[in-house]
């Protein structure tokens, strides 16, 4: 009986204390919720930091440097999320000795969360992509290749979900049109589909249904081209509705900070973009505020 | 736990407890139902975004437990890629003559001779020629032992030797486009000869003059099949064998059956003075 007692009471009291504590977390945290996106693209195997003797690049990149800058920020904030736009493969001998196995690994040791797939992820043809499936412990990611009729049918979602501090972030990937970039040898039946007309469909998807808060694309369409028509990022960025961030590749476009477009429905869309072989790690932090405060100040960018 | 050490103390006390406990139970109902509001109100509002690059370089460091990982995957590869194929007596150039250079002339041959036989044996032809662009070239052999991963260097790229079949208008056309243009893209088993003024003055397919009324077999790099007429090589293609042999890999079995890798420039594309 006493005992009883004794355990309702201290019951109560957790209760009480683990719902201050989450009081303070949450509702102090809700006047600045904070995510972290980090990302890279076109990494091509490049998995040694560059050798000192490089022209270009001496000493730059390297995926254990790249682990050390992840594990510090996601230690300073936890509700992160890192991803990657594609061209994981080829380019140095780490990919033709082991054709992809080594990348996979290190990004699911890395904790990526999800990667989409560039013309490169088919260089030892889609069985090859398959065959590092089981490397990965993150998301492949493409809403517009339609693997239906390949191996890799089942193994690739048009998004995913996370919820990050009570927050909803919905990421859908996109992919460049192969004919012409890769030999249909090594793609087989894996079908292109409209980047523009899936990409609207799947941020519709993830903001109706889906309900999400933060919607980012990972694209490989390549950042722009002088042909407005050729599917690019900043083509993409203005004729969306609800995509909060696109994150490219393909063009090894290093910029020098976040490119902003306006899309349809006048809001900013953040093109981002961070070069090549993991020289660089972008991040991009979305807060979240009151309502009120939102509606009165409008979206605050600073790149 | 004190508490607990009279008996008739403990009832009172206990009492008195049990309403303090309901009235906690009720408050801490209020506040959750309260924080449940505010947190539904207050949901997901974007206000500020911020972005910027970080570089990976030396000021950071490095993980031990991934270069741990990495290790034994790149000593292997190390072992495999440095270790010696061939010697190269001199620095093999790519800018040695106009027409045709050292290493482009090598890369040819070395496709002739590693594509011929394995050509013949699947599908009973002939190779006729090579042809391959100058650009898929992308580094010299330096003096010194050659090793794997100088062909990595040479030919970085996953091309494959595709051989094409091309009909005389067909070669006519690529010799046109080899004539005018700017570098020297390498070639084997043909001869191109220019007059002082630029023009065409013959050509010779395994030593016997271009026939122009019959077809021809061209091994080259299944990038420049891929890339259609717009890259300029080929134009109409009657046929494409995909031979599944990689560029690179060519040139090590090559280098692994050598012992001295020697390149110069010859008369295989001249001009008349």
């Amino acid at each position: 009986m006493k005992r009883r007692d004794f355990l309702r009471n201290t019951a109560a009291t957790s209760t009480l204390i683990g719902l201050g504590g989450l009081s303070f977390n949450s509702c102090k945290g809700l006047g600045s919720r904070q995510i972290t996106i980090l990302h890279t693209n076109d990494v091509h195997s490049h998995i040694d930091p560059f050798p000192t003797s490089h022209s270009q690049y001496a000493n730059l990149g390297g995926v254990a440097r790249r682990a050390s800058l992840v594990e510090q920020i996601r230690s300073e904030n936890p509700n992160t999320l890192l991803l990657d736009a594609g061209d994981i493969f080829q380019g140095t001998p780490y990919f033709n000795f082991y054709g992809g196995e080594l990348e996979f690994k290190l990004m699911s040791k890395l904790k990526y969360d999800a990667a989409t797939i560039g013309n490169h992820d088919f260089d030892n043809g889609i069985d090859g992509l398959l065959a590092q499936v089981p490397n990965a412990t993150f998301k492949l990611l493409s809403a517009n290749y339609d693997f239906s009729n390949t191996v890799m049918n089942g193994f690739v979602k048009p998004y995913q979900t996370y919820v990050l501090d009570g927050i909803k972030v919905g990421v859908y990937g996109i992919g460049i049109k192969l004919d012409g970039l890769v030999t249909k040898r090594l793609y087989k039946e894996t079908e292109y589909l409209n980047p523009f007309e899936i990409a609207l469909d799947t941020e519709r998807l993830l903001k109706e249904e889906e309900k999400c808060d933060l919607i980012i694309c990972l694209s490989h369409l390549g950042y722009d081209y002088q042909n407005p028509d050729r599917p690019s990022d900043t083509q993409l960025a203005q004729r969306t509705h609800h995509t909060d961030l696109i994150i490219g590749g393909h063009t090894h476009t290093f910029l020098d900070k976040p490119d902003v477009r306006i899309n349809q429905k006048g809001n900013s869309v953040l093109v981002n973009q961070v070069g090549a072989y993991g020289l660089n790690l972008g991040r991009i932090d979305f807060y979240f505020d009151e309502a009120k405060n939102a509606s009165a100040n409008g979206v605050s960018i600073s790149v | 736990m004190h508490f607990y050490k009279g008996n008739y103390s403990i009832r009172l006390l206990y009492k008195d407890k049990h309403v303090y406990i309901l009235k906690l139970k009720q408050f801490v109902a209020f506040v959750t139902f309260c924080l449940f509001l505010s947190c539904q109100q207050e949901k997901g509002q974007l206000t500020k975004v911020q972005g910027k690059q970080l570089k990976i370089d030396t000021s950071l460091a490095s993980v031990d437990s991934i270069s741990d990982y990495i290790a034994p995957f790149k000593s292997r590869i190390d072992q495999v890629l440095d270790s010696a194929l061939a010697y190269a007596p001199e620095t093999i150039p790519l800018d040695d003559a106009p027409h045709n250079t050292s290493l482009g002339n090598l890369m040819a041959d070395i496709v002739f001779a590693e594509t011929s036989p394995l050509f013949k044996s699947t599908t009973g032809k002939d190779l006729d020629f090579v042809v391959l662009n100058r650009g898929g070239i992308r580094t010299i052999v330096s003096k010194g032992n050659v090793s794997a991963r100088n062909a990595f260097e040479i030919m970085p790229f996953e091309n494959y030797i595709s051989v094409v079949e091309l009909d005389g208008a067909a070669v006519r056309e690529l010799i046109d486009f080899l004539v005018n243009a700017t570098r020297a893209h390498p070639i084997a088993g043909m001869q191109i000869v220019l007059n002082k003024n630029g023009g065409l003055e013959s050509v010779d397919i395994q030593g016997s003059p271009f026939d122009e009324t019959r077809n021809y077999y061209v091994a080259t790099s299944d990038y420049l099949v891929q890339g259609g007429p717009s890259i300029g090589f080929f134009d109409e293609m009657v046929n494409v064998t995909d031979t599944g042999y990689l560029l690179r890999n060519a040139i090590i079995d090559h280098l692994k059956k050598i012992d001295t890798v020697k390149a110069a420039v010859d008369d295989r594309f001249i001009q008349l003075k």
